[in-house]
């Protein structure tokens, strides 16, 4: 109450000045007071209220034509007042709704951590970035009792929360497989169970699935419809895509998955990836698998993770530092 | 209850009827020009609802006097379809009109004490009410 008597007195003498000068100083004083009153939430009836009152005590001879047309005025503005309330409060709750995600993406992030194991004779890196606050990629690295690196790749077709809820339930279903090593194309198979039967018909994965042998050195693999990797023949210095069919999760709920198998010799290299790499876009234009493989190339003399964090920051800059998909890049670098 | 005033709602013309005898009862009470405006407001959009979806019913007015202060009660009773969920009607944006700040969130707004009761097949009784600051 006593604040809008001050503006009040504020305001008729300003509106004074200005009816007297019609200068531009009293002018930009009323734009800080419209922004104080805003600050405070004042509805516009009130502000017509405020200056009806500084009208009635500087001109007391008012004509009554226009004190009604006043009136008028106020009552138009009953719902403008109404709607800027309404802002506010859908404002608060955006607010509220953001911080929320904030604090469900850090649960991610902790759900879905993965360390990178020590493999022998291999060289690990991997970097995960979602596009937006939750990561709808999913990637994870097993080591079983015999040395072996079991390692996944997944993709939802969706991005944001729905993905990254979706992507927890593959996460928990994996950790319920026995501890005993499982064959690539069972994994799948038994995923995509879980998958068909509780998961949206609307909502499809991908999911490529490894596993590297030291003691043969030899990559065994399995994929449901996802994005192709690249193998890397250091003997013959060539790049070849890893090919492998499979129906994406959840469709069918007998789906069969194939599995493969590839020698890795030394100085080879597995690149896994989502299509979040291979769809960056520049401008309008999509970028080819060819220019991935030609950015790979630039930095496949550092070290695996040196070489994925630069291979990311190549193509965020690319994309002007706005990713439009969850980007997954993994490197499985075999040394001597 | 025995309501000292009441509006039938029958034809969309009753809505001004409610809202001036609403006006002068505030008036009499003594809430300022905005205020008046703010009941007045709230008063077509309890009888609008009445109007369009319960098809009649009535909006009555009560003087409210207790020792410290003074104010209006408003009551919008229908014998209408009633309404299943209050806590959705009641959330912004969900107004057919396409959320622009009016419809029961606004009435809410406006006033400062609101109440629903609805029974589907029934009808509605909103109470709402101001006081003078
Ligand atoms: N008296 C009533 N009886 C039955 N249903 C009602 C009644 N009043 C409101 N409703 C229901 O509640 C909904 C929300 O009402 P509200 O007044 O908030 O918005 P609206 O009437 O849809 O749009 P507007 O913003 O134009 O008022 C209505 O769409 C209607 O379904
Ligand atoms: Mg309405």
């Amino acid at each position: 109450m006593d604040t809008l008597k001050l503006d009040h007195h504020i305001y008729r003498d300003l509106l004074k000045q200005f009816i007297e000068t019609q200068d531009e100083k009293s002018l930009y004083e009323a734009e800080q007071i419209s922004k104080q009153l805003m600050q405070r939430h004042t509805s516009p009836e009130e502000i017509i209220h405020i200056h009806v009152k500084a009208l009635r005590e500087l001109f007391p001879n008012l004509s009554k034509e226009i004190q009604y047309s006043m009136d008028f005025l106020l009552e138009t503005m009953i719902s403008y007042g109404l709607a800027l309330q309404e802002f506010q409060a859908l404002r608060e709750k955006q607010y509220e709704i953001n911080s929320e995600i904030s604090i469900a993406a850090s649960m991610q992030d902790t759900l879905l951590s993965t360390v990178k194991p020590a493999i022998e004779g291999m060289d690990i890196g991997a970097i995960s970035v979602p596009a937006q606050q939750m990561n709808g990629d999913y990637h994870h690295f097993v080591k079983d009792s015999q040395g072996a690196l079991g390692v996944a790749i997944a993709d939802v077709v969706g991005k944001g929360i729905p993905a990254a809820l979706c992507m927890s339930m593959i996460k928990y279903s994996m950790d319920s497989f026995p501890e005993n090593r499982m064959d690539p194309s069972v994994i799948l198979e038994n995923l995509n169970r879980v998958v068909e039967r509780n998961v949206d018909p609307s909502m499809f994965i991908t999911m490529f699935y490894g596993q590297y042998c030291p003691n043969s050195a030899t990559f065994t693999y399995s994929s449901a419809g996802h994005e192709p990797g690249f193998h890397y023949d250091a003997k013959h210095d060539v790049f070849s895509e890893i090919e492998a069919r499979g129906l994406v999760l959840g469709v069918s709920r007998d789906a069969v998955y194939q599995q493969y198998e590839k020698e890795i010799n030394e100085n080879d290299m597995i690149i896994l990836l989502t299509d979040g790499v291979t769809e960056c876009r520049q401008g309008e234009r999509f970028i080819e698998h060819e220019e991935v493989l030609n950015v790979i190339k630039q930095y496949m003399h550092l070290s695996a993770q040196e070489m994925v964090d630069n291979v990311f920051k190549h193509f965020e800059r690319l994309q002007d530092f706005h990713l439009r998909d969850d980007f997954t890049l993994i490197a499985l670098k075999k040394y001597v | 209850m025995d309501f000292q005033s009441c509006v039938t709602i029958q034809k969309e013309w009753d809505i001004v009827g409610a809202r001036q005898m609403g006006r002068n009862i505030a008036k009499e009470i003594g809430f300022g020009t905005v205020d008046q405006a703010r009941i007045a407001t709230a008063i077509s959009e309890l009888a609008r609802n009445i109007y369009l979806y319960a098809g009649s019913g009535e909006i009555c007015f009560e003087r409210l006097e207790t020792i410290d202060r003074k104010g209006i009660g408003i009551y919008a009773i229908d014998k209408g379809p009633g309404m299943e969920e209050v806590s959705r009607v009641m959330e912004d944006g969900f107004s057919t009109s396409g959320g622009l700040g009016a419809g029961l969130p606004g009435v809410k707004r406006l006033m400062d004490e609101f109440d629903i009761v609805s029974e589907v097949g029934k009808g509605t009784k909103i109470t709402v009410m101001k006081w003078i600051r």
